[in-house]
């Protein structure tokens, strides 16, 4: 989806971060990205590399980190490993599972000089 | 440009004008095309481009030049080290820990504080482009008013055709273009309600760009998101494009006086839809022929009446403490 948005996000999360503790260089972006997300690390790279060139980040490494997807069947009532938003339940197959982890975007951390 | 979508920022304007508040947001966003400069292209892999995936799952890219001998510390710490310099350059981490959407989200919050404030029911309509939003609203408005003041805001790419037809059912209506944009974001919509003014206890509407992936994921301050899916489209669309119907409390099933001339199956759709999300509402309409507002327009009254309610309990609450501040006030003077 909309990648270069995020992009822009993270990147301003980077330039706020620098006005509260100076830093002259951003070498690693850590961020963590739900599985449930609908967001494509690759593509999430691509606009990152963009949207940061000429700014304290250019040449900065984004690390994705992927956060897998968990759900709560409602029919046999256990958390499961839910790799996308409609999936059956991989213990009974049964429906509906909700959502309760993997729909994360988050900037976890920075290393910076 | 969103290498998916074709997103980009910049060209919003809100009734025509540049949205200039917008335009510095993006200020920072180069130029299409000015992509990373990537001197080492031929020392990735090919079809790598600009990313790599790692063994503990982990994705990395690189807009600098960095030797054929890839050198990463494994482990649970990511560790890159690229070139000479920047490994004698001492570094440190900084813990961030914050959602990357955060400020689409503070405006998003100050607009839902805006709209409990005024007592505002304020909807966000999505769907994919042609499924009947702005006929749907069309004739709501035309259903509700004068009882309700109505007021919407329309989001497309261009034009301002979508204002006007709404306009011309006597609603207030302010159009935002997008531009590249395939999204109507929070900071948008707060722009377009200093210019609007929608008056207290009234019902918003905002019509998102016609677009089932990306206004998912903007958070407006909306009060609920209504997804919208015709029945000229196919049944599987929950499944396609499930972020969406995960994310809207209703579904609105339109076009359904068609129902005899398309091969659509209601109830698959609706089994589909509630895959994806379990507590979904469903209600099949016709904005053509009013078939099935009944529904629709109660449960927009019951919201109306719920924020109106809201608003009261919060203004009396306020009430009291004045109250009680002023009676105290007399014995402090005289203290």
């Amino acid at each position: 989806m909309h990648e270069m948005a995020l992009a822009m996000g993270i990147l301003q999360i980077v330039e706020e971060s620098a006005r509260t503790q100076p830093f002259r260089r951003v070498r690693t972006v850590v961020v963590e990205i739900g599985e449930l997300s609908a967001v494509e690390a690759s593509a999430l790279c691509f606009c990152f590399d963009a949207v940061t060139h000429g700014t304290l980040a250019e040449g900065a490494a984004l690390d994705v980190i992927a956060i897998s997807g968990q759900g709560l069947c409602f029919n046999c009532g256990k958390t499961v490993h839910l790799a996308a938003l409609y999936d059956p339940c991989p213990d009974c197959g049964g429906y509906p599972v909700q959502a309760t982890a993997g729909t994360e975007m988050r900037v976890k951390e920075l290393e910076v000089e | 440009m969103c290498t998916t979508c074709g997103c980009g920022a910049g060209e919003t304007r809100v009734d025509d004008e540049p949205a200039v508040e917008l335009e510095q947001a993006h200020a920072d966003m180069p130029a299409a095309g000015a992509g990373p400069q990537h001197p080492a292209a031929s020392e990735h892999e090919a079809g790598s481009g600009h990313w790599h995936r790692h063994a503990d799952g982990t994705w990395h890219s690189h807009a600098h030049e960095h030797a054929d001998t890839h050198e990463h510390v494994q482990g649970s710490t990511h560790s890159p080290r690229h070139d000479a310099a920047a490994a004698v350059t001492p570094s440190r981490m900084l813990q961030i820990e914050r959602d990357i959407l955060a400020k689409n989200d503070a405006h998003a919050a100050e607009n839902r504080k805006r709209f409990e404030e005024q007592g505002i029911f304020a909807l966000n309509l999505v769907s994919s482009p042609g499924s009947g939003k702005t006929s749907l609203l069309c004739r709501t408005i035309e259903h509700l008013q004068p009882g309700v003041p109505i007021t919407v805001i329309e989001g497309d790419q261009q034009t301002s055709r979508d204002a006007e037809r709404i306009r011309a059912t006597g609603a207030p209506a302010l159009q935002i273009n997008t531009g590249k944009g395939c999204h109507l974001d929070a900071e948008m919509v707060g722009h377009a309600l200093r210019r609007l003014s929608p008056p207290d206890d009234s019902l918003l509407l905002i019509e998102n760009v016609g677009n089932l992936v990306c206004p998912a994921a903007f958070d407006l301050g909306e009060a609920h998101k209504v997804v919208i899916l015709s029945v000229t489209e196919g049944e599987d669309k929950p499944l396609k494009y499930p972020g969406m119907f995960h994310a809207a409390s209703l579904m609105l099933l339109n076009k359904i006086d068609l129902l005899p001339y398309v091969a659509f199956d209601v109830e698959l759709a609706i089994s589909y839809a509630r895959r994806v999300n379990p507590t979904l509402a469903v209600m099949q309409v016709s904005a053509t022929t009013g078939e099935g507002f009944e529904d629709w327009l109660a449960w927009l009254l019951a919201g109306c009446s719920h924020c109106q309610q809201r608003k009261q309990t919060t203004v009396a609450a306020l009430q009291r403490r004045i109250a009680e501040l002023e009676a105290l006030l007399p014995a402090a003077a005289r203290g």
